[in-house]
């Protein structure tokens, strides 16, 4: 099987957030970054299906240059190769023209199976892996919590709300966006990093690849939400807070 | 403005964002002096649709089709193509549902539109509607805006929008219209198979009047007997944001959010929980809400009555110390 998956990298999950007025984006000179937690789930994933059936798995970024970072952690887990979609300003992209580019880098690739995560903790468009799908016209299910792969079919197991699943069965090839939690993934080892090192990452310019820039959505601003209610905190040493607390919620609350 | 919404309905029973979402489009009608069509799908739904046409809206658009009885997001693609296409809206609305965000983006990108998605509200200025939602977990807001030429595609969050605030048709129903669509099985390649629920819950969380949570802040699993202790002494029951679910230090039925359980205790006590928007719509209607947070700008705290910046490993032994005392 060779399989594609993506993987997004995005600011560190304690990183302060700056907000750069007139930018609609954050400061991102002081922060750190990371793989998006909901593509780790995804990649191993990936790993485990190459591990049971063969093949390959090659991890796909688009980003500014940092990006490859986290290709080079899926190559460090034991992805085979790596294919970096370069732009410096990707988080100007609308979700459909993230998708139209990402399609346009791997179409030639004819991956059997593509995965993502659910959605990124930065953006959270949550678009990415169903359009895809659209655009390379293949089928999709989301929210995955089994694959079962036989005679060029899956059995996959959607999660719906509340507490329901559903099995629904699916033509290969394919796009899954994956359910955090589906699996526990797994550590590189040094052996899997010194490995890595001779990997290959391939780059595309986004530029190259002609995909218009006109968007369909546009992000004016963002900032820091408005409360819904008034916050009331609560300071001092923890025996004091504990004792003020407890005091509030019995008599102020009423609640205890 | 001319507005299409779309609701959503499983074997004859609304999903309730449907219902939100419908007094949104009605405000949204409103505000630009729009017209509003309302659309179920599916088979076998027209008593939804009397239903839907006894709220303010110009026309109920009632589509149906065998291939329609069960979702799959080629079916739901394909004949919501054709609905949009014959009834050209504007703006299309949606509920930000687990189907809606399997089949939306593959509509709007078949249509060549955009999508804004998971909207937990909208702003009517200057002529124009600016949609907002969340970006880094709910960290920041975003304020949006579709650019080129519609149709338009948004979804709303749960929770976003009050359902009892729909407002009813003035004078009597609006006309419920059949639509037509064509739909051939080749084109469906998803064979949707039995719904089931995983396993019996041993434990009713949207039963229990005080709710201890813990997320991500807890940090290991030797830490929970601490916030099981805590619960023990304030009366509660333990539960979970996802992620902690996700390691399995407590099982999937004690999560709470969007893919958990959603409750509304009268006490819900937050304890190193971020509150990223899939949590918190499982949680905001509780009626008061504590957290305690090392992050003062956790976007929990928006949603809290008290908020303790600190650490909870010397707040949470101090709180159960001060809780056994006071018993």
């Amino acid at each position: 099987m060779k399989i594609g998956v993506c993987v997004k990298q995005v600011p560190a999950k304690d990183a302060p957030l700056a907000i750069v007025e007139g930018a609609a984006w954050i400061r991102e000179a002081d922060i750190g970054f990371e793989t998006n937690e909901p593509d780790g789930y995804a990649l191993e994933e990936a790993l485990r299906l190459k591990e049971k059936h063969g093949g390959e798995v090659v991890a796909i970024s688009m980003g500014p240059e940092r990006a490859k970072q986290t290709i080079k952690e899926a190559l460090a887990k034991g992805a085979e190769r790596g294919i970096h979609v370069a732009d410096a300003d990707f988080h100007r992209l609308d979700p459909l023209n993230s998708a139209r580019s990402l399609a346009a880098a791997i179409h030639n690739e004819n991956f059997d199976l593509i995965l993502t995560g659910l959605q990124s903790d930065d953006q959270g468009f949550g678009q990415t892996g169903v359009l895809l799908a659209e655009l390379l016209g293949r089928p999709h299910a989301t929210i995955i919590m089994a694959i079962e792969v036989a005679d060029g079919r899956m059995k996959l197991k959607r999660e719906l709300e509340a507490g329901w699943f559903q099995w629904v069965e699916l033509p290969l090839p394919a796009v899954l966006s994956i359910q955090s939690g589906i699996n526990k993934p797994r550590y590189a080892t040094l052996k899997g990093i010194m490995a890595a090192k001779k990997k290959e990452i391939a780059t595309i310019d986004r530029k190259s690849l002609g995909v218009p820039d006109a968007p369909t959505q546009r992000v004016e601003r963002i900032y820091v939400p408005q409360k819904i209610k008034k916050t009331e905190f609560i300071s001092g040493q923890p025996k004091e807070i504990a004792a003020k607390l407890v005091e509030k919620l019995k008599h102020e609350a009423r609640v205890l | 403005m001319k507005i299409l919404l779309i609701t959503e309905q499983r074997e004859g029973k609304w999903n309730k964002t449907s219902l939100e979402t419908l007094a949104a489009a009605q405000q949204i009608a409103k505000h630009t002096n729009g017209a509003l069509s309302g659309a179920v799908i599916g088979k076998g739904i027209a008593p939804l649709a009397e239903e839907l046409a006894g709220f303010q809206l110009d026309d109920v658009l009632l589509v149906e089709h065998d291939l329609l009885e069960k979702y799959t997001p080629d079916g739901f693609s394909l004949a919501l193509r054709q609905l949009i296409e014959g009834a050209k809206p504007d703006l299309v609305l949606l509920p930000h549902t687990y189907q809606v965000r399997d089949f939306a983006p593959k509509l709007a990108a078949c249509l060549g539109k955009g999508m804004i998605g998971d909207c937990i509200g909208y702003r009517h200025e200057n002529g124009r509607l600016v949609f907002v939602r969340q970006m880094f977990q709910g960290r920041t807001a975003a304020d949006v805006v579709f650019a080129g030429e519609p149709p338009w595609l948004a979804t709303f969050q749960a929770g976003a929008f009050r359902a009892d605030l729909a407002a009813k048709h003035a004078s009597s129903k609006a006309p419920v219209k059949a639509v037509r669509v064509s739909l051939a099985p080749e084109q469906i390649r998803t064979k949707p198979l039995e719904l089931f629920r995983e396993a019996k819950q041993a434990v009713d969380l949207t039963q229990a009047p005080i709710l201890v949570s813990i997320g991500r802040g807890i940090k290991a699993p030797e830490n929970i007997p601490m916030a099981e202790k805590l619960a023990k002494a304030i009366g509660g029951e333990i539960c979970a944001s996802r992620p902690i679910c996700d390691e399995g230090w407590l099982p999937m039925e004690r999560q709470i959010g969007s893919s958990g359980q959603t409750v509304a205790p009268k006490l819900y006590l937050a304890l190193g929980i971020s509150g990223a928007i899939q949590h918190v719509v499982g949680m905001k209607g509780s009626r008061t809400i504590a957290a305690i947070n090392k992050d003062q700008n956790a976007p929990i705290f928006e949603v809290a009555d008290y908020g303790i910046v600190g650490d909870l490993f010397e707040i949470v032994p101090a709180l159960i110390e001060e809780l056994e005392k006071t018993k």
